[in-house]
């Protein structure tokens, strides 16, 4: 296995993007990730994303962006995981490199949501969930989430107050990512008044309906120490699976599949989770933040929200999280939200965040979800010298 | 759903029938043909009771296509008799008059149409159990 850096960034604001079609998004981020990488035409291309045959009714996305990116004839392909699909892409496109069947890859997350109403947005979302179990009861992503979180605050003891802040630390973080797609701060107040969408999650609890496109080109450590470039290389990418609807999981309070990719991250990293100076967490909602970071290392069980409640979770925290806003406030286009968190991670560690830099971090880590917690997909990068 | 699924379903949606695994004795609800507790066949069929208590729940105040007309509505985890959680929806109930541990039972209800023109698809909900109701 060979060890494995970024080495090139690209990626489009994140927002409603009424003049950009999906080609257009995917092909615009990966054009300047190979343009900031610098090394030529990549050997394949893979890119994430979950919706694209239900909200644009395009598949076969490989050839399609790697045409319009100007890097027709590459292999290219796919790569489906839900709301993970981005970070599953990064998890192939690692493998390829680590073993040596390429030498350049660059990984595309793109996901283009506003093309359809809400309605059919939802039911298109809805698909990484069980269709046949769930969601033909009229359950929604959302719905599945406030089954979660209605079970959390009976079995600990919380208020939906208490989750306020993973919120109005995302939106804090946003408002100096350019890219970002919320860029103000929230209240806990505002947080509060939200409307309910599924009782207990409220519009502030969860990431909102977002077009985007985030790419990275992967090389060998070897090429990219080469580029004179700030050095951040891939310590660890694990993923693991859990059953797909919430009914079948042995504990609907665990994210099984977190706890066993984040293990198995921290293995191949060889570092503990307090080793970690930043964490991109998958906080669609704010009860999968908590469960986040139980499953993970960083709190106990039932105890997740309460790292939100003493505010170890800013940036100058003891685990910051969303550094640039997460998947709240940055936004969340599904497919590519993977890829928009590694994006950030790198950027990180390369110190480029601007206001929201981490002074000194060399370990961060990123973890994708697909569906209510059923992949999971855990990265870790670090700082070279 | 579409009308092949319909179709497929209909035992376990029409007549709350799981399976029980020959190897461990899991009991298994919606059937799926491979145990995942032992990695075992399980095909052999198992009706379950249709009784349980609400495990968690939500008020639907959104809905996905398909469901729109109908908000707000309750959806919830039911822990039945037998052991498996179930997702369904709650019905005959108020959503404030919904807690965790609440008895209920199943019962086979219209959910929703497929379009103008398409089928009317019935599926289980569960309602507070009426045995607990009347001695209240
Ligand atoms: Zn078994």
């Amino acid at each position: 296995m060979r060890e494995v850096a970024v080495i090139g960034l690209g990626q489009t604001p994140v927002g409603e993007h009424w003049e950009s079609s999906l080609r257009i998004l995917g092909s615009e981020a990966t054009y300047l990730a190979l343009e900031d990488a610098g090394t030529g035409l990549p050997d394949a291309l893979l890119v994430g994303n979950m919706l694209s045959g239900l909200s644009c009714g395009q598949e076969n996305l490989g050839a399609l962006i790697a045409d319009y990116a100007g890097i027709r004839g590459v292999p290219a392909a796919k790569i489906e995981a839900g709301c993970a699909s981005g970070a599953a892409a990064l998890h192939q496109g690692y493998i390829m490199v680590a073993g040596g069947m390429a030498e350049t890859v660059v990984v595309c997350g793109v996901e283009k949501m506003t093309e359809t109403s809400q309605p059919d947005t939802t039911v298109a979302l809805a698909a990484a969930a069980d269709a046949e179990n769930e969601v033909a009861h009229g359950l929604s992503f959302v719905g599945l989430n406030a089954l979660l979180m209605q079970r959390y605050l009976y079995e600990y003891g919380y208020q939906r107050a208490d989750f306020a802040n993973f919120a109005v630390t995302a939106h804090r973080n946003a408002v100096n990512n350019p890219a970002a797609m919320f860029r103000r701060a929230i209240t806990p107040e505002a947080f509060m008044k939200a409307k309910l969408i599924a009782e207990p999650v409220g519009l502030l609890d969860s990431a909102g309906i977002a077009d985007g496109a985030a790419a990275l080109v992967l090389a060998p450590l070897d090429l990219a120490r080469s580029l004179g470039k700030p050095l951040v290389r891939i310590a660890a990418s694990a993923a693991a699976t859990d059953a797909l609807a919430i009914h079948d999981r042995a504990d609907i309070l665990e994210l099984r599949a977190a706890r066993i990719s984040s293990l198995n991250a921290y293995a191949q990293a060889g570092i503990q989770p307090e080793d970690i100076d930043f964490f991109e967490l998958h906080d669609a909602f704010t009860i999968m933040s908590a469960l986040s970071l139980e499953a993970n290392g960083f709190a106990e069980r039932g105890q997740g929200v309460r790292l939100a409640m003493e505010e170890a979770i800013s940036l100058s925290g003891r685990i910051p999280i969303a550094t640039m806003g997460g998947l709240k406030a940055r936004g969340h286009p599904v497919g590519a939200t993977g890829t928009y968190q590694a994006l950030e991670a790198v950027t990180q560690l390369r110190g480029e965040a601007g206001a929201n830099q981490i002074p000194g971090c060399v370990l961060g880590m990123t973890q994708n979800i697909g569906g209510s917690g059923a992949n999971i997909i855990t990265h870790i990068f670090e700082r070279v010298s | 759903m579409s009308l092949a699924s319909s179709w497929r379903t209909r035992k376990f949606r029409l007549g709350f029938v799981g399976e029980i695994c020959p190897q461990c004795h899991a009991k298994l609800f919606p059937p799926r043909d491979i145990c995942p507790h032992c990695g075992g066949p399980a095909k052999e069929p198992l009706a379950f009771s249709g009784h349980g208590t609400v495990y968690s729940y939500t008020t639907m105040s959104v809905a996905p296509r398909g469901f729109e007309g109908q908000t707000p509505y309750v959806a919830a985890l039911v822990k039945t008799e037998e052991g498996p959680l179930v997702t369904a929806q709650l019905t005959d109930v108020a959503s404030d008059e919904v807690f965790i541990g609440m008895p209920v039972e199943m019962v086979t209800r219209h959910i929703n149409e497929e379009g103008d023109d398409g089928i009317i698809n019935y599926h289980f909900k569960f309602r507070p159990e009426l045995a607990a109701a009347a001695k209240h």
